[in-house]
Formats: C-alpha cells, sequence, structure tokens
C-alpha cells in the first residue's frame, strides 16, 4: 500500500464496510461491457483506441502506488501541449486518439 | 443548511428544480452563459439569451426565495467561428452592467484549438478592461489536462488578471493542484457521468482542504442533477466531517468569491 497522507478521517475498515459493494459492482460492468464488446459483431480489426486506453489505464489500479485516481485521468489525457489547427467537432470521446 | 450553487444552467432546468433546492436550503445561484445544446446563426440570438439570463431567471428564482446571478460571454463551443464570436463580444460589454452580472464566464476551451484560444485571451481582455472577475469552462475528458494548463497560461499571460478573482471550474484529481498551487479558486462539478462525482469531490477536499475550492451541479440541459451540492452535505457527514465542512464549501467560500464583485448581496448570517 502506498504511502498516502491519512487525511480520510474513517479507519480502513469503516471505508470498505460503507464502499465496497457500490464498487464490486462498479468492476462487475466493467468486466460486462469488456465481455460485451467481444460478443458483439466485429466491425474493425483494431482494438477500439477508447478499449485499448482504458485496459493500459486499469493497470493503474494494481500497481500498488497512490493517486490512482490523478493516474487514470492523465493516462486517458491527450498528452500534448499545442493548440490544435481546427476543431474536429465538439464532442470528448473519453480517450486520447492520437494526432488527427 | 444555507447553501449556493455557484454554477447552474437554470434556463434549461423546470420551476420544479427551483423548488426542490429551495426546499433543501439553496439561497442564490449563479447562472454562466453557456451553449444551449445547438450552434446559434447570430448574435441576435445571443443578445436574447443574455436578457433571459439578466431578466427572466433573476425573476422566476425570486418566487422561490433564490438570488439569481449571472455571467456574461460566448461559450467555447461557439467561439470556433472567429467573426460570430467577435460579433458576440460586442454585445458583451451592454450586460455587465445588469444588476445581477458578477463577470465574464464560463469562457475557456472546449476542443483547445487557436480560435477558442483567441477568443478566449480577448475575453480575458474584455474581463480585464472591465475589471470583471472571470469563471472558467475548462474542456471535457481527455482534454481536460491540456486545456487547463493553456488556459492558466493565457490569464497569466494578460498579466493584469489577480487569480484570486478567478475560478477554474470543473476541477478534477488531474487538474486541481495546478490551480490552486497557482493561486486561482478551484470549482468541483458534480456530474453523473463525467467531471466529478459526489464522492470523489469529497475525497479531494479531504486532500486539497477546503480554501479556494467549491461545489456545483452544473446542472443543465443534459444528464445532470441539481441536486448534487446538498448531496455532498450527506457524503460529508458520512465521513465524520462537521457541518462546518459543508458551510465552508457551499455557503462561506463562494460568499468571499462572489463578493468580490459588489453586486452580490447575499445575507451572511
Amino acid at each position: 500500500m502506498s504511502n498516502q497522507p491519512h487525511t480520510c478521517q474513517m479507519t480502513r475498515q469503516q471505508v470498505v464496510d460503507q464502499y465496497f459493494l457500490e464498487h464490486r459492482a462498479k468492476m462487475i460492468d466493467i468486466a460486462a461491457f469488456l465481455d460485451r464488446i467481444e460478443r458483439a459483431q466485429p466491425t474493425h480489426d483494431e482494438e477500439d483506441f477508447r478499449v485499448r486506453a482504458m485496459k493500459e489505464a486499469l493497470a493503474v489500479l494494481t500497481d500498488g502506488e497512490g493517486e490512482r485516481a490523478r493516474r487514470v485521468l492523465d493516462a486517458l489525457s491527450d498528452p500534448t501541449v499545442e493548440p490544435i489547427p481546427k476543431s474536429p467537432g465538439k464532442g470528448a470521446t473519453g480517450a486520447y486518439r492520437g494526432a488527427i | 443548511m444555507k447553501y449556493i450553487d455557484p454554477h447552474i444552467h437554470m434556463v434549461s432546468r423546470t420551476t420544479d428544480d427551483y423548488q426542490r433546492m429551495a426546499e433543501a436550503g439553496c439561497v442564490a445561484v449563479t447562472e454562466p452563459a453557456f451553449w444551449a445544446g445547438y450552434d446559434r446563426s447570430s448574435a441576435q440570438g445571443f443578445h436574447d439569451y443574455f436578457r433571459v439570463l439578466t431578466s427572466v431567471e433573476p425573476q422566476r428564482a425570486a418566487q422561490y426565495g433564490i438570488d439569481h446571478y449571472t455571467w456574461i460571454c460566448i461559450n467555447p463551443k461557439e467561439a470556433e467561428d472567429l467573426s460570430l464570436a467577435r460579433d458576440v463580444i460586442e454585445i458583451i460589454p451592454e450586460f455587465l452592467d445588469k444588476e445581477t452580472t458578477l463577470g465574464v464566464g464560463e469562457i475557456g476551451l472546449n476542443k483547445n484549438t487557436r480560435n477558442e484560444l483567441t477568443i478566449l485571451e480577448e475575453q480575458i481582455g474584455i474581463a480585464d478592461k472591465h475589471n470583471q472577475l472571470i469563471l472558467v469552462h475548462t474542456p471535457h475528458l481527455e482534454d481536460k489536462r491540456k486545456g487547463t494548463r493553456i488556459t492558466l497560461d493565457a490569464i497569466k499571460r494578460n498579466g493584469n488578471i489577480d487569480p484570486g478573482r478567478v475560478l477554474i471550474d470543473h476541477v478534477e484529481e488531474h487538474t486541481i493542484r495546478m490551480v490552486l498551487e497557482e493561486g486561482f479558486w478551484a470549482g468541483m462539478t458534480l456530474y453523473p457521468n463525467s467531471k466529478c462525482t459526489v464522492q470523489r469531490a469529497v475525497d479531494l477536499i479531504e486532500t486539497y482542504g477546503t480554501e479556494r475550492l467549491w461545489v456545483n451541479s452544473a446542472g443543465d440541459w443534459g444528464h445532470s442533477d441539481p441536486m448534487t451540492v446538498p448531496k455532498t452535505a450527506m457524503e460529508l457527514k458520512r465521513r465524520g466531517h462537521g457541518p462546518e465542512v459543508f458551510n465552508k464549501i457551499s455557503f462561506r467560500n463562494p460568499l468571499t468569491f462572489l463578493g468580490q464583485c459588489k453586486k452580490f448581496k447575499v445575507d451572511d448570517a
């Protein structure tokens, strides 16, 4: 377990007791989502960039280091720093596709 | 339990929401100008929208004992068209003078384009020229971290803007540190499928403290919940925090930041 400051007033046992079932359900949702993709009709040879990014980010959860939420968000972020020439549309996709 | 929702788009909500919010303790809202879900075809469309924000919504809110304030701007999702955006910028000063307008917002970036940045810089200039508070929208999802960095740099590049008069909204775990460390205020938006959840907002409060930080619902025409601010009180209580924490985050802090505009007159008792 990482050495994060103990800023939450609850005990670790209380946190687990309070939140485990909710997050157990979220984890199974992710597993079922990945299963659903595999059961769906194939459209591309290559895995969707969002799913690939999600799988890479999932590794953050079990690497034993802290600040997992920040690092997952970083893993899904556009790593470039310069403004792009033109908008590709209004919406965001949730993961960085690469230079367009 | 009095609270302020400092970012909510009531123009997209029903009066039932005003009633539920009032019953939960909401005494004031501030409503930034934003994208309506479709692109307006002319500056006149924005003029009509700004009239709604500055005259219709305050009356609707008042029926439920809620004070309604607003922010005026061209939002980043409609800033890609430089010609239209500049037509809208021309009419902004007229509405900055209205008695319930607190400043320029929500300005910012959407897809982090050059044109969006140009219009952001021009609106930072408007805020500077008219000595206005600024409310900043930061981009969604994969665009947020980069857009937040570019935005902070643009504000600092202006040279005349006090970061203590700027609220950077929609912060998450990967952007809150840079915002607070550089002297800006930070807003956490409690949204179902993007931005921040109530539990994560309380995590961030526990991690970063309660200074220069607030929560808002940003309730709008999409999947959103105007009751997320009072739900934060429940989560804080569940974690063992006293009522003073919610009071600080959702009442005292908005009063302090928004009170920098003399037009903001919510009773602080």
